[in-house]
């Protein structure tokens, strides 16, 4: 590294903890997981087996994307949402199915918890006509707004706001519902999440801003790129919050269930920090050279899906031959998903111009 | 001469007027220890610490408006966005202060500051990370606006950017950073912001392009003298200021014009030289100006919409096509 601590002067980012190579870092510790059990905190069996195929099927779905990727089956940026599953599925199975949920570009997670099918979302992501934004989004832009699921928006700290907007709807509307904003811990320190948090509490929103604290911006470390605590940025707005474990579902179930059950009954904005891990480098294109293989392999001995595996045969619910049932059907899923976006159509050539405007016969200026 | 690449032709630049002037300094987004997210600035740490090569956060307005106050303030800041697509963050940075605060105070601030990075679109990369900005910059007074097409322009143009006293925006096309040129390697290469170069003599019709649609109007070029007709090629390089003598010089020689632009075709740059040639070349003419610009639509993502919707060689053939009135 450089010279960084001989120079008299530097702006070399001040962080919080110390520097430790490979160890975990301060800021993305993980907060205990709740103790509670299932029946407690309100779901059934069912429940359950719904949830890990779920989150069996968002890393099923990345691993194989990530592989037709490489045979060249599609291009643009590929960010992999693999390692933080149990926050989208502990999310949606906490919300109501009309409250409204908006993300940021790591989005295919979110998208086939909210009901995209594999099918739509492979298609988006080759680019083709049966893609769930007929293919002119793409891996950052999955949308199903039926679903109430406002899709995945790429410039960073950019759709912090609108996801205040959907809350303020909502209020305007009287219809009981909230909207939930996805970012990462990077977002925290563009203007757009200071402005929508004073005029969110200034308004009383019914909105959950949540971040997905994974430890990095990209290369940099979360304590390299913003200053002190994450969560207490809501304490400037006279916000509540607090931290979760984001690599156990239960306890961001837990959290998202009750804090909801808040911004519902109040209308006020609550803020969460949700700490977990990514995996896989910031984008296909990403060496990876910010983090040591033990550091990785810390936080995938605390991975969500092999954590709610052992819950599920510990308490007698799933034997092996029922998680591998569960198991081959994803995969099957999946598999059957690449053979319908690798034989679906490319849009015609003259749907460039649809969706442009909402008219029939938009106008254009060619 | 050295054959490099374009991001090598960039670093080269930062580092010869770092090493110059104490006073330059770079920041950004992973400039600094990840080396760049480009690698336009790899080794640059290394070389200068942690002083004069800055990462910043995802604070596009907050670190642009701090390299604006200290340029007012007697440094020379070098600022990186990962692209311009996300400089519209900073944007009220740029136009509303970079652009005026010398003319706002009479004369007394100086802004000697450049705001580097990727223009336009990569392959595939959705609408939001593929717009081309620089005929927007270009629309406001005070900055100065340069888009090259060569590793050899973007060398000697960065050099003079970072010399110049007022705000400059340097583009660079994300999908042509690995690509190769011959680079001067005289010592202190430095080529005028504002001049023009004919990048092709010809006699038939004159292509204006730049940027990365200098190579495309390249290849109709190749394309279209086999067909028998000569085609000249101007590359302004900076778009603002804008070399209007070269071009009108040339039109005078072909009588014929096509004005091949990345952005979009409303109040863009080749709505802006087609009014110029009109007004200063008229009489000389013996077609209507023709542009190739992208459609007035949003970049799609699907592979074959997007390759229709970038302009390409066929695009620029047809337009000659047109101003030369073969069918
Ligand atoms: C305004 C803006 N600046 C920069 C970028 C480039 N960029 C894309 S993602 C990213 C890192 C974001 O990290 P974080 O918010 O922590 O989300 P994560 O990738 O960890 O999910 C950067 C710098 C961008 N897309 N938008």
């Amino acid at each position: 590294m450089a010279k960084k601590n001989t120079d008299e002067v530097n702006f070399a980012p001040r962080g919080i903890g110390d520097e430790k190579d490979g160890a975990v870092q301060k800021g993305v510790d993980l907060p205990a997981p709740t103790k509670k059990k299932h029946k407690s905190l309100g779901l059934s069996e069912d429940d359950l087996k719904a949830m890990y195929e779920q989150m069996y099927l968002q890393r099923r779905f990345e691993e194989r994307a990530m592989q037709q990727y490489q045979k060249g089956k599609f291009g643009g940026f590929l960010h992999l949402y693999i390692g933080q599953e149990a926050v989208s599925t502990g999310t949606v199975y906490a919300l109501n199915d009309d409250d409204d949920i908006i993300t940021a570009y790591r989005d295919h997670g979110w998208g086939l918890c909210r009901g995209i099918t594999p099918n739509e979302g492979m298609a988006e992501l080759f680019g083709k006509k049966t893609g769930c934004s007929k293919g002119k989004g793409g891996s950052m832009h999955f949308a199903k707004t039926e679903n109430h699921f406002w899709g995945g928006y790429g410039i960073v700290g950019g759709h912090i706001p609108i996801g205040g907007g959907l809350a303020f709807a909502n209020k305007y509307n009287q219809n009981g519902r909230i909207s939930a904003t996805f970012f990462g811990d990077g977002a925290v320190d563009q203007g757009a999440l200071h402005e929508t948090f004073n005029i969110a509490n200034l308004w009383g929103l019914p909105a959950i801003f949540a971040v997905e604290n994974n430890g990095y911006s990209m290369g940099t470390a979360a304590r390299r790129h913003t200053v002190n605590e994450i969560v207490d940025r809501a304490k400037g707005y006279g916000m509540k919050s607090r931290v979760v474990n984001g690599m156990d579902v239960f306890s961001v179930y837990e959290a998202m269930k009750e804090v909801a059950e808040e911004v519902r009954k109040n209308s006020e904005p609550y803020f969460l920090e949700i700490r977990t891990y990514r995996y896989r480098g910031h984008s296909m294109s990403d060496p990876q050279k910010y983090r040591t293989k033990e550091e990785l392999e810390n936080y995938q001995k605390n991975d969500p899906i092999e954590r709610l595996k052992t819950y599920l045969k510990d308490n007698k619910i799933l034997k092996d031959d029922g998680i591998q049932e569960i198991e081959e059907k994803v995969e099957q899923e999946v598999l059957d998903a690449v053979e319908f976006a690798d034989n679906s159509d490319f849009p015609d050539e003259s749907e460039l111009y649809d969706d442009m405007f909402a008219e029939d016969e938009p106008y254009f200026h060619n | 001469m050295a054959e490099l690449q374009f991001r090598e032709a960039i670093r080269e630049a930062i580092d010869e007027e770092m090493a110059r002037e104490e006073k330059v300094f770079i920041m950004g987004e992973e400039v600094a220890e990840y080396n760049g997210a480009y690698k336009a600035t790899e080794g640059l740490l290394d070389k200068y610490g942690y002083k004069r090569v800055i990462d910043t956060p995802i604070s596009e307005l907050g670190f642009a408006g701090i390299g604006v106050g200290a340029a007012m303030n007697g440094l020379r800041p070098i600022v990186e966005f990962m692209t311009f697509n996300f400089a519209v963050l900073a944007a009220d940075q740029i136009i509303n202060h970079a652009s005026k605060a010398g003319y706002m105070t009479g004369g007394q601030i100086s802004m000697p500051i450049v705001f580097r990075g990727p223009n336009a679109s990569a392959g595939q990369l959705g609408a939001t990370h593929s717009v081309a900005y620089d005929s927007m910059y270009a629309h406001f007074p005070g900055l100065k606006v340069i888009y090259t097409s060569e590793p050899d322009d973007a060398k000697g143009l960065l050099k003079s950017a970072i010399r110049d006293d007022n705000p400059v925006l340097f583009m660079e096309s994300e999908q042509m950073y690995g690509m190769k040129g011959e680079v001067s390697e005289e010592e202190d290469y430095i080529i005028p912001i504002g001049k023009g170069k004919i990048k092709r003599e010809g006699s038939d019709v004159t292509v204006v392009a730049h940027g990365k649609m200098y190579h495309v109007a390249k290849q109709a070029a190749a394309q279209l003298e086999k067909d028998g007709v000569d085609v000249e090629i101007i590359d302004p390089r900076t778009v603002k200021p804008l070399d209007l003598p070269l071009i009108v010089e040339s039109i005078k020689k072909t009588n014929r014009c096509v004005v091949v632009d990345e952005a979009h075709p409303f109040a863009g740059f080749a709505a802006e030289i087609g009014f110029l040639i009109q007004r200063e070349a008229f009489d000389y003419l013996d077609a209507p100006v023709q542009r190739v610009t992208l459609p007035d639509v949003n970049a799609p993502f699907a592979k074959n919409l997007f390759d229709a919707w970038l302009p390409d060689a066929k695009n620029v053939i047809e337009a000659v096509n047109k101003v030369t009135y073969r069918n």
